[in-house]
């Protein structure tokens, strides 16, 4: 499990290796915060090459979310598979969050 | 008809990096029984993620002098994940609360229950004599 950061244009991009779970939520967690602490505003999280994610790795997104907010940013989420796109239904976060069915298509207007 | 089995029965020290490889063994075997595969790729290690992290976190405090043993029982109608820790349980009724409503959807815990419950057909809290979650999955 690895997340990998990078910038497209003025949006950091996260990449999910494997699985976003209660044993790695904090390390994605400090990840961004280190970057929106540096004044990155615009976050989009990629979920092309992630298992699955659990309660813990839910809660994280939600306060990524609400702390990029405060600052005046925005946390967009993209490539959800089948099982994934069934847990945010599950859990309603799919309507707490702006998602895409692509990295491109998240990018878009951002 | 098989007659039930015990597929695996692993004891693990209180530590959350110890979940993700007992999940993956768990789900490689459910792999062999021909499920649905979304059981083997959601349901399972979601819910099962959630109990072991509950036994870890709420039941032993993530002592690491504690330990969590996970029994996983294979019939032909169903799957049986017994989670066992060292604690003395949790209130379940509020651990439940449905956190999909307006007060708590942005609520970044609360959902590990919720999931166990949306995820499994049966979900048990029993002292044996130690704190069980019996997770269910019927086939």
């Amino acid at each position: 499990m690895s997340f990998t950061l990078k910038k497209e244009g003025d949006v950091v991009v996260v990449d999910v290796e494997g699985q976003l779970i209660v044993g790695n939520r904090q390390e994605l967690k400090q990840k961004v915060l280190d970057d929106l602490e540096k004044g990155e505003r615009k976050f989009l999280i990629d979920f092309a090459q992630t298992g699955y994610i659990d309660s813990s790795g839910l809660g994280v997104l939600v306060s990524l979310s609400k702390k990029i907010r405060e600052h005046g940013g925005e946390l967009r989420l993209a490539d959800l598979n089948d099982d994934l796109q069934t847990l945010f239904e599950l859990t309603k976060l799919d309507t707490l969050f702006q998602i895409s069915e692509t990295r491109e298509r998240a990018l878009e207007g951002f | 008809m098989t007659p039930p089995y015990v597929a695996l029965d692993v004891e693990i020290p209180s530590d959350v990096r110890q979940i993700e490889p007992i999940v993956a063994l768990v789900t490689d075997h459910c792999k062999t029984l021909h499920l649905p595969k979304r059981q083997c790729s959601l349901n399972i290690p979601v819910a099962l993620s959630e109990a072991l992290s509950n036994a870890i976190i709420r039941g032993n405090h993530e002592d690491p002098r504690k330990h969590v043993r996970l029994r996983a029982t294979v019939s032909d109608r169903a799957l049986v994940f017994d989670v066992v820790d060292e604690g003395a349980g949790f209130d379940m009724a509020t651990a439940s609360r449905d956190p999909t409503t307006p007060q708590e959807i942005d609520s970044e815990e609360g959902r590990g229950v919720f999931l166990m419950h949306q995820l499994m057909d049966r979900v048990e809290q029993f002292q044996s004599p130690q704190h069980v979650i019996r997770l269910t999955l019927n086939r």
